[in-house]
């Protein structure tokens, strides 16, 4: 049954790198704040693009309007 | 702080959205083309690629990978950018992502039917696809970290967390399960045999519910239920402390599905230990979503998308309520490899995948198409014949689980199997079947009406494929920050040095796992029963056709150790039988009996070689009442032999004891093996050649369970 091993050291990394996942973000003040990123989610701010002419290609959005599509 | 202008494409996430809608439906239209094939077992019309066994595994790949993995990705590439407010990474990577993923799934559909399988439970996919699915799914992984990275918004809402957990671990369980050794472009072996094999198939088999049907799924509910009921989530506490127990215990509860089986018992009181614990995390979940929507009720009477939210949300709960109770060894002794199992699955997948995928682009496509919902009244009707579509889908295969074990089982008082016959159990069961039918026929016939609400949407509306918004960078990425660190490891880290460490780190996980695992395995596989030996050339060529065939969806080769089996089918399943089994066939469902001493000539159930031929033509002309599919073309196709060296050398890498240069010998010993039992065919007035696949098949099944029977008598 040596798969056993091979699992049990496979699970044991993936579960040793959650914990490592979840020391970094208390550490790192992820959840300092449990209340305001429920309510934060809600509040839309993007609104749809305008563009004038129908006929524009991506090239053109980014040039016109200086925007970081791909970043 | 100066704010930051950038903009949403959401290009991908409507590609994404239509992909889940189309693969949805063709999804569930070949799951209910295999529902009805168990009531007609002539309906595949003498096709192979239409017979039940070939289309089964083609149902639960669509659904599974189609329909909620393009589910998933509709979900990621909406959700993420918003929440972390960043457009995604790259939009190259995202188009070859979508593009690769529907491309596999078209692959899929053009080999899985054809029977190219590797017989793994939603992992059958053969080798030159699984790659392909490993490196899609890198370029999606790296797509969404690198996301991540550049991310303005410091804190991680919960709902990515739950992407970046579905991400890495399908990532390690994909890659281990999959580990195999071709011999032809279109065929391999697993590396793993026997129980080992059935332990890592069944590691997957269950994380791939718990991390591709569940946790990304947790993440769609904690993004789209606030949204949609536009109140936040009940207890941001509780869904942080959801997310971390949900996960570390997910991983350790494979082995309930081997309950009774060879495994070791610790092993196996291992994984009942961590299924229980599981109700605690997963009810977490549930209750926190539904009480998301505590003083919002009012809408959910007349919101399609809250009420498909609600059903979605309980069955996620009746779900892993039942699951831990299935995975009680008193309960699983009744439940296992019965309907109850497909019940229990169904009320995850059509309530919680289903409801959830439809209330999520319910409210999606409105959005995408700046206008209304087509129709509200036509999104109720879904609603209703969808949920009532589930309740006539799960509580006839409770019965018929509860039913059918309960014959297995059942004495009369003089001692003997008061149903020896399984056939009998079969025909008792059919009214539930019937029902089964009608309630997929109901879910589906939402689905249509869900296809044509959508279409009608997005054909009245616009796309808006742009959306503006904006966000100070994060404190460190912000420029006059960066030009300070110009030289600095914080400079590093955001150029090249990432990307490099997440391809390295990738490469080196993928390939030591790869060169590792295989080596370990090969020399662990030694036979621990002195009278196993290794299969002959043709027994394992008729092994390959039991698998290309799909044998295994029906029939399991797992003797449980109790009164009831032992009388039925003979002495129970050792582990070390199965040793030269890559990979394993012990099956997790018996709509047929099981096989594993099928060639035990001792057994009451012996048959011979003649009717097996027969049945596997026509097994109705057998037992008239057989729901079993007929596979005539098996004594029309002829065997590939050529084949056989380069299988009896994969199988000596893998470490199986045959002579050595055996493969140069292999070809002469099966054709001598074909012959005989072709005579013995031909004495009994069958008409066949030698060199036909059925002659393999049989030449197998009679081999099944006879090893540790010939010292006996």
């Amino acid at each position: 049954m040596s798969v056993l091993i091979v699992l049990v050291i496979i699970g044991i990394i993936v579960a040793g790198s959650f914990l490592a996942a979840f020391i970094w973000a208390v550490k790192s003040g992820q959840y300092d704040d449990t209340y305001s990123p429920a309510v934060r989610i809600l509040f839309d701010d993007s609104h749809p693009l305008e563009i004038e002419s129908e006929k524009v290609s991506d090239k053109d959005i980014k040039r016109k309007y200086h925007l970081r599509i791909n970043q | 702080m100066k704010l930051e202008k950038f903009t949403y494409d959401n290009q991908l996430t409507k590609l994404f959205m239509f992909a889940t809608v189309f693969w949805g439906t063709i999804g569930m239209l070949v799951g209910l083309t295999a529902a009805f094939e168990l009531i007609f077992p002539a309906l595949n019309a003498g096709i192979p690629w239409l017979t039940f066994s070939h289309i089964r595994p083609l149902h639960t790949n669509a659904v599974i990978f189609a329909f909620v993995g393009n589910g998933i990705f509709t979900a990621v590439y909406y959700s993420t950018p918003r929440l972390v407010k960043n457009p995604m990474y790259s939009q190259l990577l995202g188009k070859i992502h979508f593009w690769g993923w529907q491309l596999i799934i078209v692959s899929a559909a053009l080999t899985l039917p054809f029977g190219l399988t590797q017989s793994k439970e939603y992992a059958e996919l053969i080798w030159p696809i699984d790659i392909a699915v490993v490196i899609v799914w890198v370029v999606f992984g790296i797509n969404f970290l690198m996301t991540l990275i550049k991310r303005r918004m410091k804190h991680l809402y919960v709902a990515i967390w739950f992407y970046i957990a579905t991400w890495v671990t399908i990532a390690v369980l994909y890659i281990v399960n999959n580990l195999q050794l071709p011999t032809s472009f279109l065929h391999s072996y697993s590396v793993y045999a026997g129980v080992q094999d059935a332990l890592v198939q069944w590691w997957y088999g269950h994380n791939a519910v718990a991390f591709f049907l569940t946790t990304p799924y947790l993440g769609i509910m904690y993004y789209f239920v606030p949204k949609a009921a536009n109140r936040p989530i009940y207890s941001y506490r509780l869904s942080i402390i959801h997310f971390w127990s949900l996960i570390f215990i997910y991983i350790w509860a494979g082995p309930h599905h081997l309950l009774y089986s060879a495994l070791p018992d610790w092993v196996q009181a291992l994984g009942v230990v961590f299924s229980i614990m599981l109700i605690a995390p997963s009810w977490g979940g549930m209750l926190n979503g539904l009480l998301t929507l505590r003083g919002a009720w009012d809408r959910v009477r007349e919101d399609p998308v809250l009420k498909m939210f609600v059903v979605g949300i309980t069955a996620y709960g009746m779900a892993t309520f039942e699951g831990p109770m299935l995975a009680l060894k008193s309960v699983n002794a009744m439940s296992h490899f019965t309907d109850w199992t497909i019940g229990h699955v169904h009320v995850g997948t059509l309530g919680w995948n289903g409801m959830l995928t439809f209330g999520m682009i319910y409210w999606l496509a409105p959005k995408l198409f700046k206008t209304k919902l087509y129709s509200r009244a036509l999104a109720n009707t879904h609603f209703w014949i969808a949920t009532l579509g589930i309740l006539f889908f799960a509580v006839p295969l409770y019965f018929a689980g509860f039913t059918q074990s309960l014959m297995w089982k059942q004495f009369t008082e003089a001692g003997y199997l008061a149903y020896p016959n399984f056939l009998e159990t079969v025909t008792e069961i059919m009214p539930m079947y019937y029902l089964r039918a009608f309630g997929g026929s109901l879910y589906f016939a939402g689905m249509i009406l869900f296809v044509i609400n959508i279409w009608k949407t997005a054909v009245a509306g616009t796309f808006v494929r742009y959306e503006e918004d904006q966000a100070p960078a994060l404190e460190k990425l912000r420029p006059e920050n960066v030009e300070k660190l110009k030289w600095g490891w914080h400079r590093k880290i955001e150029g090249n040095a990432v990307k490099f460490t997440i391809f390295a780190l990738v490469a080196i996980l993928i390939g030591g796992i790869v060169e590792m695992v295989p080596m370990f395995m090969v020399k662990s596989n030694v036979p621990t029963i002195a009278a196993v030996k290794p299969y002959t050339p043709l027994e394992l060529q008729g092994r390959d056709i039991y698998v290309s065939e799909g044998c295994y969806l029906c029939h399991s080769q797992m003797i449980r150790p109790f009164r009831s089996e032992v009388a039925r089918y003979g002495e129970y399943t050792k582990a070390g039988e199965t040793v030269y089994d890559y990979p394993t066939q012990y099956g997790s469902k018996r709509t047929g009996p099981d096989l594993a001493r099928e060639g035990v000539t001792s057994l009451p159930n012996y048959k011979p070689d003649s009717w097996h031929y027969n049945h596997l033509i026509d097994p109705q002309k057998m037992n008239a009442e057989s729901i079993m599919p007929p596979f005539p073309w098996l004594a029309v196709n002829d065997l590939d032999i050529a084949s056989t060296p380069a299988k009896i050398r994969a199988m000596m890498t893998l470490g199986v004891p045959y002579p050595k240069g055996y493969d140069t010998l292999a070809v002469r010993d099966l054709k001598k093996q074909a012959h005989e039992i072709g005579d013995n065919l031909r004495q009994s007035g069958i008409k066949v050649d030698d060199n036909k696949q059925i002659i393999a098949l049989i030449a197998y099944l009679q081999r099944l369970g006879t090893d540790i029977y010939k010292n006996k008598k």
